[in-house]
């Protein structure tokens, strides 16, 4: 028998634990600070075609006309742009090739959250793609995958074996000028997650991508393009985790979806990034651009479950542009200590009969500040269009804030539009209820909040779910007062 | 089973309990009644450990153990209930869930295995029975939209499935109708047993038509002013309490 590729995993496996894999990651690092030749370096790098080197520059170049916006309801200092690391790769990248050599922290974690990764693996129904700063590490389940031929694989990976797809989707719902945000993720984007679901496939189980800031000193900036071709079905998930660092860290990804005709996505998110301490230090900002796009008859729902992140600034949206096509987001959104979301969605209804749903659900506690801000807009030509928006704030203390920043424009006298909001306080009385019944107050706060977004987490897929409502728990543990 | 001894307990600086002396002994049903303001709902409150009440004085025995020094959730978990005069409404978990949760807890308390699913649902199915409770607000979030008379009833369903060893009812009778009142009454007979007790607090004497108490309390002005049996009530039902407060108040 000779020496096979299973004896040389296990002998690399052993390798990484004995060299620490966790905290002494070595990577392989960009100088700090943002100009052209950065820009080449990451393109070169990644081998890229001379396309998306103009994508970039084109994206880098109006970058610099503009200026970080600040009409959302949230304060921190602006981030240096210039003191960025703008790619940072793990340096064993081409060992990695099993889900269970990957960084024993992360999986600590997600076993704290009842998901290993491994767990995850042998739930049949769940293909993972890992994107650990700036680099995708593993795709799960890809030849699975490619009999009914769905591509899921890195962006990187995307780029070099199916570049006319890239070409073609990429930017068309997120143009590369769109924001301050958008527009620096362009420039200086390093990998993320591709999607591409053949016309007619229902993908058979849900694909599911991690991302994870390891490096301090780096921003994240991934994107990701998901692309359902006429009649398909795709349920995509997305988890963010970070470690606890003092400073600030910085996560700029763009998020592209397209739903041909009778296509749907349902894409569910569930952020944990690194919230910062109970004093408000470090943490990430999050300013992350989402946008799908539906043609006739389809369907794109947004499901996120926000926990993490110092800075929230956020808003996945639908453009429902063909005729009959639906738009639904589904939001929790938990605030503790000093964090600070400003989070919902925008509606845009162009095609007729077209049909909105926005559920947002906040939990403000500590002393932070939860915002909702949401846009319908029913175009000239949106006949018989339809919004229904709840947006409901949950106080657990008097010293956090919950704010709804509604925006409606109709510009078509046949749109139905309905806009509801609540704020209430938890009450003591609840809680004294449950501690009556037996029922500890960590508890009884996990069952009150759990049931309170259970709307939202009801659209999770199951595995997701589950591990929404720990999460849900654990940032509000003694957040009463 | 329960012991109070001058407890003495106050809110805002206001003292509201004024040194209370009881005892009640397992298999026994003992009524509180007294005028509104009397400190009734006090009682029932500061032994099930409500914060908003700082206890000033006083001990009570529960068990042989101290009760003051527990936090709600323990006294929950040793056998206190209290059926609330407000049942608390919780949008989005249901009553199952509740009850499981809190089922669970007094399970590990007391080192036993925890129920199975079928266990658990038998017993559901047995105790709503018992408080004529329809099925379908079981599975209904806790009191959320529920009819005066179902939180009530809902109480009692509670008490039910954890079985408590001892139960205050605090004005159950309150927003009831006659029928209502049979059903929740017959409930809480039902559950009497020689190892458990029940105090029933009341301003009213028609509850202790159907729940016959053994002996019969009046609450005054933070004290128990007088006892009796259950003629008591009958002669309170009759006179109303101002002859009472004229005996005090002299």
């Amino acid at each position: 028998m000779g020496y096979t590729e299973e004896d040389l995993k296990e002998d690399l496996k052993g390798k990484e634990y004995e060299f620490g894999f966790v905290t002494e990651i070595e990577s392989d690092k960009a100088p700090k600070g943002l100009n052209e030749d950065i820009i080449r370096l990451i393109s070169e790098k990644k081998n890229e075609p001379e396309w998306l080197l103009e994508f970039r520059l084109n994206a880098f170049e109006h970058w610099q006309t503009m200026t970080e916006p600040e009409w959302a309801h949230v304060k921190y200092p602006k981030p240096d742009f210039q003191d960025l690391h703008y790619y940072a790769a793990p340096k064993q990248k081409k060992q990695v090739e099993s889900l269970d050599e990957i960084d024993p922290e992360l999986r600590k974690t997600m076993d704290k959250l009842g998901i290993s990764i491994e767990e995850q693996k042998r739930l049949s129904g769940v293909a993972v793609d890992f994107v650990m700063d700036s680099v995708s590490v593993a795709t799960s389940f890809k030849d699975k995958l490619a009999e009914l031929g769905i591509i899921f694989c890195s962006f990187s990976e995307a780029v070099q074996e199916h570049p006319e797809l890239v070409r073609k989707h990429m930017g068309t719902v997120v143009p590369s000028t769109d924001n301050f945000y958008a527009a620096l993720n362009s420039a200086v984007f390093t990998d993320g997650s591709f999607c591409y679901i053949p016309k007619g496939v229902k993908c058979p189980m849900e694909l599911s991508t991690y991302f994870r800031i390891n490096e301090a000193n780096t921003g994240q900036f991934e994107r990701t393009l998901v692309v359902a071709d006429e009649g398909s079905y795709v349920s995509y998930l997305e988890g963010c985790t970070a470690p606890m660092r003092d400073e600030n860290q910085l996560h700029a990804a763009v998020v592209e979806l397209i739903a041909l005709d009778d296509a749907e996505i349902k894409y569910s998110t569930v952020q944990n990034w690194y919230p910062g301490d109970e004093n408000g230090k470090g943490g990430i900002y999050n300013f992350v651009t989402k946008r799908g796009i539906c043609e006739r008859n389809a369907k794109i729902s947004w499901t996120q479950v926000e926990t993490g992140s110092a800075v929230t600034w956020k808003y996945p949206s639908c453009i429902l542009k063909g005729d009959n096509s639906v738009g639904e987001f589904y939001s929790v959104a938990v605030t503790n200590n000093y964090q600070q979301a400003d989070t919902g969605t925008k509606m845009i209804h162009i095609g007729k009969n077209t049909n909105s749903t926005i559920i947002s659900k906040g939990i403000s506690a500590g002393k932070s500040q939860n915002s909702y801000r949401g846009l319908v807009k029913i175009n000239k030509n949106a006949a018989n269009a339809r919004n229904f928006s709840q947006c409901d704030s949950l106080l657990m203390t008097d010293t956090s804030g919950a704010h709804t920043f509604p925006y409606i424009e109709i510009e078509n006298s046949t749109a139905k539009v309905e806009h509801e909001a609540t704020t209430s306080k938890i009450g003591e009385d609840q809680i004294f209820y449950c501690l009556q019944r037996g029922i500890d107050e960590e508890k009884a706060i996990s069952l009150i909040v759990n049931g309170y977004a259970k709307e939202v987490l009801n659209k999770l897929p199951m595995e997701f779910a589950v591990e929404a409502q720990k999460l849900l728990a654990i940032s509000l543990e003694g957040s009463v007062g | 089973m329960i012991s109070i001894n001058d407890l003495k307990a106050e809110i805002d600086g206001k003292e509201i309990l004024r040194g209370i002396n009881l005892d009640v002994k397992a298999g026994e049903v003992h009524a509180i009644m007294g005028p509104n303001g009397s400190g009734k709902s006090t009682l029932a409150s500061v032994l099930a450990g409500r914060e908003d009440y700082e206890v000033t004085g006083g001990t009570v025995d529960f068990d042989g153990e101290d009760l003051l020094d527990m936090d709600p959730e323990e006294r929950a978990r040793e056998g206190l209930f209290l059926a609330f005069q407000y049942p608390v409404e919780i949008p989005g978990v249901s009553n199952m869930n509740f009850l499981k949760a809190a089922l669970e807890e007094v399970h590990a308390h007391k080192n036993l295995d925890p129920l199975s699913a079928k266990d658990f649902l038998a017993r559901v199915r047995e105790k709503s029975a018992l408080v004529e409770l329809d099925s379908k607000l079981t599975n209904r979030s806790v009191n959320e939209g529920f009819s005066g008379g179902e939180k009530k009833r809902n109480e009692i369903f509670q008490m039910a499935m954890l079985e408590p060893k001892l139960a205050i009812l605090d004005e159950t009778d309150s927003g009831l109708d006659i029928d209502a009142l049979r059903i929740v009454a017959n409930g809480v007979n039902k559950l009497k047993s020689e190892k458990n007790a029940t105090i029933v607090v009341t301003h009213y004497q028609r509850l202790l038509d159907y729940i016959v108490p053994d002996y019969v309390h009046v609450l005054y002005n933070g004290r128990i002013v007088k006892s009796g049996t259950k003629e008591l009530a009958l002669e309170l039902e009759e006179k109303g309490y101002d002859w009472i407060k004229q005996e005090v108040d002299v």
